[in-house]
């Protein structure tokens, strides 16, 4: 833990809480349908000409069973626009590669993981996908399911801030508008900062470039009709091969990493992700990339604090994301510079942590903090390889998701759900100051709290419970079940780790992987899939549910009996809630993995 | 009054509640409890499980696990039984007051009837002579009578009860002193207000308030939550290698799940009312209380609430031509007769302030007294051939031969106009001046109302007087605010424009036109001397009809939405201690490595497993008196009552059971239960 790694923190936060208030402010423009914004000359036009398209009066505003309508129908028209562009694109254009149509279930597990902003690959991207794919069918989703997110959080947002109101907002209204005045405009521009940064932008096919240092592999024999020759015995003839040269993917990357980032999707273009040197070339793409993730998730906590008129709230809320952001960070970098004592063994210097799987460009810092942020955030991204952490600085990365990705969070995904969060805590704790509970004036009713209960259960049920069936079939746990084909590369406590994050990345849609597991299977691109489905969907129509159930409430007046929701008592009460909630429902299978892990490595065992 | 504090050891409550306890162990019963039931259940299994000899442990250790389990779900029910119990002893002292009476039925030919009074039933018309007790709740509709209700309100002065007008409802069990009337029962057998309360607090009738079933709500959901992540870990034992014995998923799934606060929670609910009834409280039902505590204005009756409900003298006005002395020693005599505290007020003024000494009746043989009543509004005496008068101006009026002077008349509205109450002097059929009654504000209610304004409740004081007479008083009694010349429609409208505010509100009343205010409001308090319209509008009944206890009823309100969330908080938090007990305990076997995990050094896996669970149960006892008298209730804002209840119940609710685990281990591994 280097003083160069605290002063790049501290430069972090600070730009972090700079960014928030202005694009708050930004944000109260963009989410009112109403509102003026300095791109109206441009946008205004386009805007108009898009709600004529879509047959809608973006005057009129929907009620929550409307606005869900609305809300599932589009997911479910791009979600089927998007499997149809994987399916056909051999067939399609700009696909200079040549590449094959891509399968039934991979095209599910993509399209629904795209849909929800998960962004969970179970391909490699350049050997797999056109440039049509990646453009039309992937990065398209990048802005729409990001706009959806914050949609949503926005319509839970005026369920709270209004009262004996019907209606939450129009959401073809919020979508268009968080489209071209948010993301569209943003991204244009951090694209072309990008792209000054070294990162490429262009339709060339892939380069082949001559290596400096060239190696020799073995590779199997093939013969002239291209079969492999088989020894004797029946296994291949291996003969060795020089490699001289690299195929270097070349494409459309710096506008597809603009919104990955800002939106919170974290599909990479490259497998590599953020670790390769195209999608992240300098010390200052590492540091913005870090920076867009939570740039919309933390300024949506001061339109809130806008929007309910307690801007005290809106802090309190931003400073209980910021505690459990700080401690993940502060543990996942303490055990990763620790580093691991097998490697010490071997003479690895204990002064560089635990490099393994990681990028020298970055170091144990910047990994560590990227691991924690693209976790806290629902994004995805990764710089490193989280597989390779040390268990418990592993266990940060997956605790995140599991917690909820309310940590900031997806673009809206973080708040919406942390908003349940609070709804949970002043129920619970609501009742200490002697009312029934009540949030910002609101009653927290048993409605309320059916909804906020079955958001909760939704995560343990999809969690768990996937990961259990995966436990316990051939398909799932090859190793355990004794199958040799597929399924997982690593057995016992680690391999367990690998399927429940595996599960806890789609439910939370967050993409991210322990790598370590070979998920392009047909079942797990279905659970897989489903996962992302369940833990998109299933959450966000309890909580438009709530909404429509806040904003229909009455306002009770406030007074000095009045449960607080803002200032350091209620962001403890908030952080323990999150952290509670969390570990009682996560705690037993982190036990099993991540924790038994770390005890058996210090006791010198491997995986 | 006749309920009264019952001690959380009185044996005539614990023991019945025993056997209780285990009668409730019926799963029809359970079901309604979802966590309590999932308890059931799995102490159900272990049971079973026990004589299989598929658990891989000794059966001492199975039967031990078996037994507390089962342990759990009695001490939970002990805990409603006996709050059921407290309920049952306040309900049957309330129904001693009306046991074995008849009342005197008329026939529809004309003629009476003997009846016992559960017999009545509604609109039978009773009449009830002098000496006899009120056979049934019911209104007078004729006649009008001294009535000592002190079997209820515990108030030994008797009342004036009379058909017509705000005071006509009669309560059954008490007695009619004086005067016969006539009363139309109001309410048939086992539906009166005794028996609406006896039914809420012995919990057969009681419902779940909609806080109630929110938290319900909450507690299935994580107990689901919980079966999840158990059901989950036994996939993931088979996957990582180990093997977990049923019995202890279950011992794990119980101490997980909210058994704490899902044990006491409607004992918590029972003991919230029964305490109201010792305040001689009725609520109509558990919202009712809970609304109290919601409740942040509170509409007080100047009269009875804020001053004494009896004005006192505070000077005599005489006519020019007649001294104060003159005046003073009138008021006295004529007031000798008159034993309502305005009366009493009239002669200790006399005395303290003209040194008019006291009379003794037995002094004065040849006087003829003409005491206070409640149909002349008069009193006097006839002495030394002089008659004396005191009452109200159109009495007086009315004695004197129907013309009282312009100074009279002038005073008499000049001291109504100030909020006060004239009363006009006569002699030998002559007026000589007035005496001024004042409102006198009741002693330490502005603390009281300071300590409200801490805790975010507005006092607003009601009362007909005028703007200033109202305002002098509003600010000697410390009320926030204050609605002056109210009329019931006026009340009516300032609860409307409250609610619309926001604001939840409580306010007492006794008339009929208090009616439709006492049902507008969210918690309507009427007081048992009120109509019996009133009655029905109200969500409470004060039987000692004494509006101040509004306060107290607040208070209870807040008390018992505290303690079900201090016990929330504390049950949840308890968790954390035991998953440090068990997990390690259910690893230890398969990855001896995990050793650290056992952060309380316990003794053994099964001395782990069995002290969770033993103090999972004994946790539930041990909170029962908590429960039934309640958290203690302190002014405070809210974020200062948070904050302290946060550190009792939420971080000591995960502290506790680290050390309650750590002896309950050391105890079982010194008597080798484990």
């Amino acid at each position: 833990m280097t003083a160069n790694g605290w002063i790049q923190f501290a430069l972090y936060v600070a730009a972090l809480l700079l960014v928030t208030k202005p694009l708050g402010l930004y944000l109260l423009r963009v989410l009112d349908a109403r509102g003026k914004t300095f791109l109206d000359p441009i946008m205004r036009p386009i805007e108009r000409l898009t709600y004529k398209l879509l047959c809608v009066d973006p005057e009129e505003e929907q009620d929550w069973k409307r606005y869900t309508a609305a809300m599932l129908i589009f997911s479910f028209v791009t979600m089927l626009f998007t499997y149809a562009i994987l399916r056909l694109q051999d067939v399609l254009w700009l696909n200079p590669q040549k590449m094959a149509a891509v399968s039934e279930h991979l095209s599910f597990n993509t399209a629904a993981s795209f849909t929800t902003n998960t962004n969970w690959q179970s391909y490699v991207g350049e050997s797999t996908m056109s440039y049509l794919s990646q453009m039309v069918g992937l990065a398209s989703h990048n802005f729409l399911s990001a706009a959806v997110g914050i949609s949503i959080a926005a319509a839970l947002v005026r369920g709270i801030a209004r009262h004996s109101s019907k209606t939450i907002g129009n959401f073809w209204v919020d979508l268009t508008r968080v489209t071209y005045y948010l993301l569209l405009p943003i991204c244009s521009i951090y694209a072309v900062v990008l792209v000054s940064q070294g990162m490429i932008q262009n339709f060339k096919p892939y380069d082949t470039v001559s290596l400096t240092e060239p190696f020799t592999t073995q590779v199997p024999k093939v013969d002239d009709k291209g079969n492999p020759v088989l020894d004797p015995a029946g296994k291949p003839v291996m003969e060795d091969k020089k490699i001289d040269t690299q195929t270097i993917a070349q494409g459309p990357m710096a506008s597809q990493i603009a919104i990955k980032m800002l939106g919170t999707n974290g599909g990479g273009y490259a497998n590599a992700n953020a670790a390769h040197p195209y999608e992240n070339p300098t010390p200052l793409s590492n540091f913005l990339q870090m920076l867009s993730i939570f740039a919309i998730p933390s300024a949506l906590t001061y339109y809130l604090g806008r929007m309910v008129k307690n801007q005290g709230h809106g802090w309190a809320v931003w400073s209980a994301m910021f505690v459990v952001f700080l401690t993940g960070v502060l543990v996942s970098w303490h055990y990763e510079a620790a580093g691991n004592p097998m490697m010490h063994q071997l003479g690895v210097d204990p002064a560089s942590g635990n490099m393994e799987g990681k990028e020298v460009r970055f170091g144990i810092f910047n990994s560590a903090l990227f691991a924690t942020i693209t976790t806290d955030a629902s994004c995805g991204a990764v710089n490193s390889m989280h597989d390779s952490f040390t268990p418990l600085g592993g266990l940060v990365p997956l605790l995140n998701i599991e917690l909820g990705e309310v940590i900031f969070g997806g673009v809206g995904a973080g708040l919406y759900g942390m908003l349940v969060f609070v709804v949970l805590a002043v129920f619970i704790a609501g009742l200490m100051v002697g009312r029934t509970p009540e949030f910002l004036g609101k009653k927290i009713e048993p409605y309320d709290v059916k909804m906020a209960s079955f958001v909760i259960l939704v995560l343990g049920f999809s969690i768990l419970g996937f990961s259990a069936w995966a436990c316990m079939n051939k398909w799932g746990a090859p190793d355990a079940m004794g199958a040799l084909t597929d399924g997982t590369n690593n057995s016992g406590p680690h391999g367990f780790s690998e399927i429940l994050y595996a599960y806890s990345s789609c439910t939370g849609n967050n993409g991210s992987a322990f790598a370590g597991i070979g998920a392009n299977t047909p079942w797990y691109n279905a659970t897989l899939g489903l996962a992302t489905l369940f833990g998109r969907f299933a959450m966000i129509v309890p909580i438009l549910a709530l909404a429509g159930s806040l904003a229909r409430k009455k306002r009770v007046a406030s007074s000095a009996g009045t449960f607080p929701v803002s200032g350091p008592l209620f962001t403890t009460l908030l952080v323990g809630t999150v952290l509670l909630v969390g570990a009682l429902t996560f705690f037993p299978a982190l036990s099993l993995g991540p924790i038994i892990e770390h005890f058996m490595m210090h006791a010198g065992n491997q995986f | 009054m006749a309920a009264k504090t019952h001690s959380i050891f009185d044996p005539t409550i614990i023991v019945p509640a025993i056997g209780e306890a285990f009668k409730k162990l019926n799963p029809l019963h359970m079901v309604g409890n979802p966590v309590m039931f999932v308890t059931e259940v799995g102490a159900a299994i272990t049971t079973v499980l026990m004589f299989t000899g598929t658990e891989g442990a000794s059966f001492g250790f199975l039967l031990q696990v078996t037994l507390w389990l089962w342990f759990t779900v009695v001490f939970a029910n002990f805990a409603e039984a006996m709050a059921e119990g407290r309920g049952k002893a306040q309900a049957d002292s309330l129904r001693k007051a009306r046991t074995q009476t008849f009342g005197q039925r008329l026939t529809s030919s004309g003629g009476l009837e003997q009846v016992p009074a559960d017999q009545l039933r509604k609109e039978d018309v009773v009449i009830v002579k002098a000496g006899e007790l009120i056979p049934g709740d019911g209104e007078i509709i004729e006649g009008a009578a001294t009535v000592d209700e002190s079997a209820i309100t515990g108030e030994s002065a008797p009342v004036v009860r009379e058909a017509g007008g705000d005071r006509s409802a009669v309560t059954g069990g008490t007695r009619v002193l004086s005067d016969i009337i006539r009363i139309r029962i109001t309410s048939n057998p086992g539906e009166t207000f005794l028996d609406r309360m006896i039914g809420l607090v012995e919990g057969a009738k009681r419902q779940k308030t909609p806080n109630e079933i929110a938290l319900t709500i909450l507690l299935s959901a994580l107990t689901i939550i919980f079966l999840i992540v158990l059901i989950s870990l036994k996939a993931y034992g088979i996957y990582v290698g180990v093997t977990f014995s049923i019995t202890v998923l279950v011992a794990l799934l119980v101490c997980l799940i909210p058994t704490t606060i899902g044990g006491l929670l409607s004992a918590i609910g029972i003991a919230g009312i029964d305490r109201l009834v010792q305040k001689n409280v009725l609520a109509m039902s558990g919202r009712a209380v809970e609304a109290a505590g919601d409740v942040d204005v509170l509409l007080l009756d100047k009269t009875g609430t804020i001053t004494l409900g009896n004005r006192q003298a505070a000077a005599f006005v005489p006519i020019p031509g007649v001294s104060e002395q003159e005046l003073a020693e009138a008021a006295q005599l004529s007031s000798l007769a008159d034993e309502t505290p305005e009366g009493r007020s009239i002669v200790v003024l006399a005395k303290q302030k003209y040194g008019i000494r006291g009379r003794e009746l037995h002094e004065m043989l040849n006087a003829k007294f003409v005491p206070f009543s409640a149909h002349t509004r008069m009193s006097g005496v006839d002495y030394n051939g002089e008659s004396y008068r005191k009452g109200a101006a159109g009495a007086i009026r009315d004695w004197v031969g129907g013309q009282l002077p312009k100074e009279i008349e002038n005073e008499v509205e000049a001291i109504s106009n100030h909020g006060g109450t004239p009363l006009v002097v006569a002699m030998k059929n002559k007026a000589l001046g007035v005496i001024y009654l004042k409102d006198i504000v009741k002693g330490g209610l502005s603390e009281r109302f300071e300590r409200f304004r801490a805790i975010g409740i507005r006092t607003v004081m009601i009362t007909g007087d005028n703007p200033l007479t109202a305002a002098a008083i509003a600010k000697e009694a410390g009320v926030d605010d204050f609605l002056a010349q109210a009329t019931p429609e006026d009340k009516l409208a300032l609860i409307r424009k409250e609610q619309e505010a926001g604001h939840l509100v409580a306010m007492t009343g006794d008339g009929t036109n208090d009616a439709p205010a006492l049902a507008q409001a969210d918690v309507g308090v009427a007081m048992n001397t009120g109509t019996q319209a009133a009655k029905e509008a109200g969500n409470m009944i004060d039987l000692d009809s004494n509006p101040t206890k509004l306060l107290e009823v607040v208070e209870i309100g807040k008390q018992l939405l505290i303690t079900r969330g201090a016990l929330t908080t504390f049950s949840i938090a308890n968790d954390v201690a035991k998953y440090f007990a068990i997990i390690p305990a259910m690893l230890l076997g398969t990855f001896p490595l995990i050793a650290p995990l056992n952060v309380m050094r316990l003794q053994s896996p099964t001395s782990a497993i069995l002290s969770a669970v033993i103090f999972n149960a004994l946790v539930i006892i041990a909170l029962v008196p908590l429960a039934l008298r309640g958290v203690k209730f302190r002014p405070l804002g809210a974020a200062r009552i948070l904050r302290r209840n946060l550190l009792i119940y939420g971080l000591g609710g995960i502290l506790i059971p680290f050390i309650g685990i750590k002896i309950i281990d050391m105890i079982i591994t010194a008597v080798q239960l484990a």
